[in-house]
C-alpha cells in the first residue's frame, strides 16, 4: 500500500517537474515585450470599452496613446466618457498639454410624444426599433420620429437612458451620460445628437427638438411639435450671433455658435425647439402684462 | 393527365383559405380622386412628365422611367391632375405620386376596348420589348420587377424557356386564379407575345393542383399552342417564388446569387402575359390589375378588377368595408404582404391582394426563446439555417450573416411561419439582408 502511494507521487510529481520545465523555457523563448506604458494608461481610463474614442476598448486606445506620445502628437485623441479629467491625468503622465475638451451629452431631437404624436397605428412586430424602422413609417404616421421601442435603452452602456412610459420617449439622464455616442449608432432614425453640455452649472442648452424634413403641413399632421420651417428662429437668431440654419424644412441649431440666450424658444409657434432653463419670456407677452399693470 | 412535379427542398402548405375562388371579377369603378405612385416597381421611380393643372385620359403617360431599371407609369383614370406631389406608399411613408382627380372615363383613342381576341402577332421582338418598355409593364405577382428589364438577355447567355407563374401559392390571393378562369385564351396569347419576344420555342406553365379548374382550362386552352405546355404543382408554398418554380418544372437549379438567365429561363407572372396581350395585340397600356380583396369579416369579399392609384379604403368598401373587429389590413398575401399603417395607401401594380384580418386572425404568440427543434431549417427552401441568422442579427455578426448566405433568402416567411416559439426569424434576416448590402457597398467603394 505504502509502496503504491510513494511509486504515484513520484511519478506524478516527476511528470509536472517536467511540463513545469518545458513551459518555463517556453515563456522565456518566446516572451511578448509589451510597453508597460499601455498597462498603465489603460489603467487610467475608465475601463468600460465602450469605443467612443473610434478604438477597441481602452486598452486599444491606451495603445493609440502611448504610440502617439512617441511621436510627439496627441491631438485628436480623446476619450469623451472620461472627459477632460482622465486626459489631463493622462497627459501629465506622458509630460504633454491636453488642450481642453468640451463636455458633452447626448440630445434626443424627437418631441413625437404619445400625447404630442399619437399613436396611430398598434405595432406587433418585434420590439426592437431597427426592424419597426425597416418595416414602416411608425406608430405616429412621421418618418423621422422615435418608435419608442427602446434600442438606446438597451445600448446605454451607462444605463442613462431610461424610457419614459408615460411620453413613449427616451430620456437621457444627464448625471449618467458620458456622451459614448452608443445611442447615436443605436438609432435606426438618427435622433441622437452629441453636444456640448452648455457653460455653467445650469447646464444651459437649446436645441431642435425634431429631425422632420417633410413640409410644414404635412409635419403637423402627425405632431403637435414638429418643426414646420417657418424660419421665425433663424430671423430672431440672426439679429443675434447667426446659430441657426435652416435646411429642407428643419432649423438647426449650431451647439459651437449658440450662446443660450433662449431668445428662439418663445417665437417657435409649434414649441419644437426646447432648452434646459426657463427661456426668457416673449416681447409681446412682456407688453401685454405691462398693458394690464399700467 | 399532368405530371405532379414540385421542389424538392423546404416548403410549408398553410391553410390555403381561398375564400374567393368562386368569385368572379368584378369591375370597380373608377374612385374620385386616385394617387398614382411613380415608384410602384423595382428600381427608380419614374419622373413626372405631366403638371397641375393638365388634362388626362386613360392611358396618358404621366410618369417617365429614364433609369435602366425604372418603368413607366400611365394615367389609369380620365380628368385633371391635381398636384404632383407626393402620397402614401404601403409602408406609410410618403413618395412621389400624381394625383389626379377624376372627370368621365374617356381613354385614348389609340386603345383598342373591344373584347375581340387578336392571336395574329405581328410585332417584331425588339418592337414587342419596347412596347412592354413603354407600357410600363412590371412583374404582376407582387415584386414588380420591371419586365422588359427580364428580356434584355445579355450576351453570351442561351434562353430556351420561358416559365409562366400560375401558382399562386399565397394564401388567401385568387386574383391569378380567376384570371386563368377568365381570361384564358387572352394569357396565352400573352405568353405567345412573351415567347416571340424571347425567341424561345418552348413555354411551361406551372400552375398548384389547388385549382383544378384552372389547370383544366389552360390545357384545353393550350392545346391551340403546341409551344406551351401546361403543369400541375402538387400544393406547396414558396412554388411560386421563381427559382422554386423553376426547380419544379424544369429539375434545374439556380445557383445562389445568379438569376434564371443562368439556368436558360425567364419567368413571368399569368398577370404579366395578360398585361402584355393588352398592350401588343390591343395598345392598352398597364392602368389596372386584378386585386384579390377578402378576409373572414368582409360580406362582398372578392376579385376586383382595379385601376391603379384607387385608395384600398375604396375597395375595402366595395368587398363589404370595415368591420369593428379588423385588426389589420394586409397588402398582398399573409405570407410576403405587408401590413398597411393608413387605408389612404393607393393599389399599385404589384397589389396582388388586400386582406383584412379580425383581432382573433391577427393576434400573436408570445415569443419564447428557441428550442433548436431545427424545422425552419427543414423548411427552408433554400437551405440555410434561419435560427443561426437570427442570432447572428441579433448580435450585428454581419460578416459572419454573409458567410451564411443571409443574402441567398428569398423572404418567403417559412421559417417565421413554421416556428413553434414565433421567433421572428424573417424580421432579423431582412434587417440583415440589408446590412450585409451596405456592408458590401462600403468594402467595393
Amino acid at each position: 500500500m505504502n509502496e503504491l502511494l510513494i511509486y504515484s507521487a513520484l511519478s506524478l510529481g516527476g511528470v509536472a517537474a517536467g511540463f513545469a520545465v518545458v513551459l518555463y523555457v517556453i515563456s522565456q523563448r518566446f516572451k511578448v515585450e509589451e510597453d508597460p506604458r499601455i498597462d498603465e494608461v489603460t489603467q487610467m481610463l475608465p475601463g468600460i470599452n465602450c469605443g467612443a474614442c473610434g478604438f477597441a476598448g481602452c486598452s486599444g486606445f491606451a495603445e493609440a496613446l502611448v504610440e502617439a506620445a512617441d511621436s510627439g502628437d496627441v491631438s485628436g485623441l480623446s476619450c469623451p466618457p472620461g472627459g477632460s479629467e482622465t486626459m489631463t491625468q493622462i497627459g501629465e503622465y506622458f509630460g504633454f498639454e491636453m488642450g481642453s475638451t468640451h463636455k458633452t451629452i447626448a440630445v434626443l431631437r424627437c418631441g413625437g410624444s404619445c400625447s404630442n404624436a399619437p399613436a396611430k397605428t398598434q405595432y406587433q412586430g418585434p420590439p426592437t426599433c431597427a426592424i419597426a424602422h425597416s418595416l414602416y413609417v411608425g406608430i405616429n404616421g412621421c418618418p423621422h420620429s422615435c418608435l419608442r421601442l427602446g434600442d438606446c435603452e438597451i445600448a446605454c452602456p451607462f444605463d442613462a437612458i431610461v424610457m419614459n412610459s408615460d411620453s413613449g420617449l427616451p430620456e437621457v439622464i444627464p448625471e449618467l451620460c458620458t456622451s459614448c455616442g452608443a445611442c447615436v449608432r443605436a438609432c435606426p432614425r438618427d435622433l441622437f445628437e452629441i453636444r456640448p453640455r452648455g457653460k455653467g452649472k445650469a447646464e444651459r442648452r437649446v436645441w431642435i427638438n425634431c429631425r422632420n424634413t417633410q413640409p410644414g403641413g404635412v409635419a403637423r399632421k402627425n405632431c403637435k411639435v414638429a418643426c414646420i420651417g417657418c424660419g421665425k428662429c433663424v430671423r430672431v437668431c440672426n439679429d443675434i450671433v447667426q446659430a441657426i440654419s435652416m435646411q429642407n424644412n428643419l432649423a438647426y441649431i449650431d451647439p459651437h455658435k449658440c450662446i443660450a440666450c433662449g431668445k428662439c424658444v418663445p417665437v417657435c409657434p409649434t414649441n419644437a425647439i426646447v432648452a434646459t432653463f426657463e427661456p426668457p419670456k416673449p416681447k409681446q407677452a412682456k407688453k401685454e402684462t405691462a398693458d394690464t399693470q399700467a | 393527365m399532368v405530371a405532379v412535379k414540385t421542389f424538392p427542398m423546404g416548403g410549408v402548405h398553410p391553410p390555403e383559405n381561398k375564400l374567393t375562388a368562386d368569385s368572379p371579377i368584378q369591375v370597380l369603378d373608377p374612385p374620385d380622386e386616385v394617387s398614382i405612385l411613380l415608384g410602384q416597381h423595382i428600381g427608380a421611380p419614374a419622373e413626372p412628365v405631366v403638371q397641375k393643372g393638365d388634362k388626362v385620359k386613360v392611358g396618358t403617360l404621366i410618369g417617365e422611367g429614364k433609369a435602366f431599371i425604372s418603368a413607366n407609369v400611365h394615367s389609369t383614370v380620365s380628368g385633371t391632375v391635381k398636384r404632383v406631389d407626393e402620397a402614401l406608399d404601403a409602408a406609410g411613408f410618403r413618395k412621389p405620386a400624381v394625383v389626379i382627380a377624376v372627370e368621365g372615363d374617356e381613354w385614348e383613342d389609340d386603345i383598342d376596348r373591344s373584347p375581340d381576341l387578336v392571336t395574329e402577332i405581328t410585332a417584331t421582338p425588339e418592337e414587342i420589348i419596347d412596347r412592354i418598355k413603354a407600357a410600363g409593364i412590371v412583374g404582376m405577382g407582387g415584386a414588380a420587377f420591371p419586365t422588359n428589364v427580364k428580356y434584355m438577355v445579355p450576351e453570351g447567355k442561351q434562353v430556351d424557356t420561358l416559365v409562366i407563374n400560375g401558382v399562386e401559392c399565397e394564401p388567401y390571393l385568387t386574383a391569378d386564379h380567376r384570371l386563368m378562369l377568365e381570361h384564358t385564351d387572352e394569357i396565352l396569347v400573352g405568353i405567345e407575345v412573351l415567347r416571340k419576344a424571347l425567341r424561345v420555342d418552348r413555354a411551361v406553365v406551372g400552375i398548384e393542383l389547388n385549382k383544378p379548374d384552372a389547370i383544366e382550362a389552360m390545357t384545353q386552352g393550350a392545346e391551340r399552342f403546341p409551344n406551351i405546355e401546361v403543369y400541375g404543382l402538387k400544393v406547396q408554398y414558396p412554388q411560386g417564388a421563381e427559382k422554386q418554380l423553376i426547380k419544379a418544372i424544369l429539375d434545374r437549379e439556380v445557383p445562389g446569387g445568379k438569376l434564371p438567365l443562368d439556368v436558360g429561363c425567364v419567368v413571368n407572372n399569368v398577370g404579366t402575359a395578360l398585361a402584355a396581350y393588352h398592350e401588343i395585340q390591343k395598345n392598352r397600356p398597364l392602368i389596372d390589375r386584378v386585386v384579390t380583396v377578402t378576409g373572414t369579416s368582409l360580406s362582398n369579399r372578392g376579385n376586383f378588377l382595379i385601376r391603379i392609384g384607387t385608395p384600398f379604403a375604396r375597395a375595402i368598401e366595395a368587398a363589404g368595408g370595415m368591420t369593428d373587429d379588423v385588426a389589420k389590413v394586409i397588402a398582398g398575401g399573409p405570407m410576403m404582404g405587408k401590413a398597411v399603417p393608413d387605408l389612404s395607401v393607393p393599389v399599385t401594380k404589384g397589389t396582388s391582394g388586400i386582406l383584412l384580418l379580425t383581432k382573433a386572425e391577427a393576434e400573436q404568440r408570445e415569443t419564447v426563446p428557441c428550442i433548436r427543434c431545427s424545422k425552419c431549417v427543414e423548411v427552408c427552401p433554400v437551405g440555410l439555417e434561419p435560427y443561426l441568422l437570427e442570432k447572428l442579427a441579433r448580435v450585428e455578426y454581419w460578416e459572419q450573416s454573409d458567410e451564411h448566405d443571409v443574402l441567398d433568402c428569398i423572404e418567403c416567411g417559412s421559417c417565421t411561419y413554421i416556428c413553434p416559439s414565433n421567433r421572428p426569424l424573417l424580421d432579423y434576416i431582412k434587417v440583415s439582408k440589408v446590412k450585409v448590402h451596405e456592408m458590401r457597398r462600403a468594402s467595393t467603394s
